[in-house]
């Protein structure tokens, strides 16, 4: 079996504290069951989840490192699109 | 001076909870045997994390066995101080690793019993087996659902894991009739309703087994002789030698802690 290719997973974890599922890490399975199986029994043995995700690594498009020019750096001089231009009462407190 | 094994007095009771505590630590230390060489990370994490499993199991039983016997003895004393013969585990547990289908197919024939058998043990009105049961049959599910897939993936794998996947049932399949198997100490708490009459369990097991050994494409043994004994101590050679490897410290220096 460790011969042969099997294919990589991407795991993605929710917390107990809810929000997203965040991705955790990666793991070699030969299916999507034994790929859940194993992302319980690596990633979440300290009680860190409540629900699991895998998905085939291969699924995922990802950007290109050498894209980064024009992919991020024209909103590097918006700073307008972030909220620090608003006056924020003091009665809201902390946000 | 080495330590003395201890002698057990043993009521209906302790023994039935120190057979089933032993039959958790041998199987636990069978897989945690697997350290450091199963087939890849993954599955080493998910082999140690059901030897914890079943090592966690062993330690509440021990403990519980300790608090009836009233001996003043603790799950070390237990676990460490007894010789093989004082050992009442299933012989099933005690068989090596082998290869992983071995391991696999063992893991499924043990879990497929354990599971209901704690799911039944739940209803005990012994608060604290039940509190046990309860515990252990949430961990023997999860045990259940990974040796399951995995056989039903030797099996359905490559030629030399189908051959692998059946040996294994063939050979394991004579020490499965110990599971159901009682002792007259056993029938009187079933009687008092304290515990789960094992034999009630058969026909769940066997349609369990049976369900994930057909979609793997293997063929599950018929009848046939079955291996008894581990229960009152007669052992298989096997079990000596991993006692041995079990006990050689707090045998060799009593009380030690590090």
């Amino acid at each position: 079996m460790t011969g042969q290719i099997i294919p990589l997973w991407e795991v993605f974890i929710r917390s107990r504290n809810g929000l997203a599922h965040k991705h955790v890490g990666s793991l070699h399975a030969p299916d999507a069951t034994l790929a859940l199986q194993s992302a319980r029994d690596l990633y979440t043995r300290r009680g860190e989840g409540l629900s699991i995700w895998v998905v085939p690594s291969n699924a995922i498009t990802a950007s290109d490192p050498a894209d980064k020019g024009m992919m991020f750096e024209p909103t590097a001089s918006k700073i307008y699109r972030h909220p620090t231009f608003y006056e924020v009462p003091e009665e809201v407190g902390h946000m | 001076m080495a330590a003395a094994s201890i002698i057990v007095a043993e009521t209906p009771l302790v023994r039935y909870l120190l057979r089933r505590a032993d039959d958790a630590l041998i199987l636990g230390h069978r897989l945690s045997e697997w350290c450091g060489k199963a087939p890849m990370m993954e599955e080493e994490m998910a082999l140690a994390n059901m030897g914890l499993d079943l090592i966690g199991q062993a330690r509440a039983l021990y403990t519980y066995a300790g608090e009836v016997e009233a001996a003043g003895r603790d799950e070390d004393a237990y676990a460490y101080l007894r010789d093989v013969r004082g050992y009442g585990n299933l012989l099933l547990v005690e068989q090596p690793n082998g290869d992983f289908a071995a391991t696999m197919v063992r893991q499924l024939f043990y879990s497929a019993f354990i599971d209901p058998y704690w799911r039944a043990l739940m209803a005990s009105p012994d608060a604290t087996l039940a509190a046990i049961a309860a515990k252990a049959e949430k961990e023997s599910a999860y045990h259940v659902r990974h040796s399951a897939e995995w056989v039903i993936r030797l099996g359905d794998g490559t030629p030399e894991s189908h051959r692998r996947a059946q040996d294994a049932l063939d050979n394991l399949w004579a020490f499965t009739g110990e599971m159901f198997e009682t002792d007259a100490g056993e029938q009187s708490l079933i009687a008092d309703g304290l515990v789960p009459d094992p034999a009630a369990l058969r026909a769940v097991w066997h349609e369990s087994v049976a369900k994930v050994v057909a979609q793997a494409g293997l063929t599950l043994p018929q009848g046939g002789w079955m291996q008894k004994g581990g229960r009152s101590g007669q052992h298989s050679e096997h079990l000596g030698h991993l006692l041995s490897d079990l006990q050689y410290m707090q045998r060799a220096f009593p009380g030690a802690t590090w």
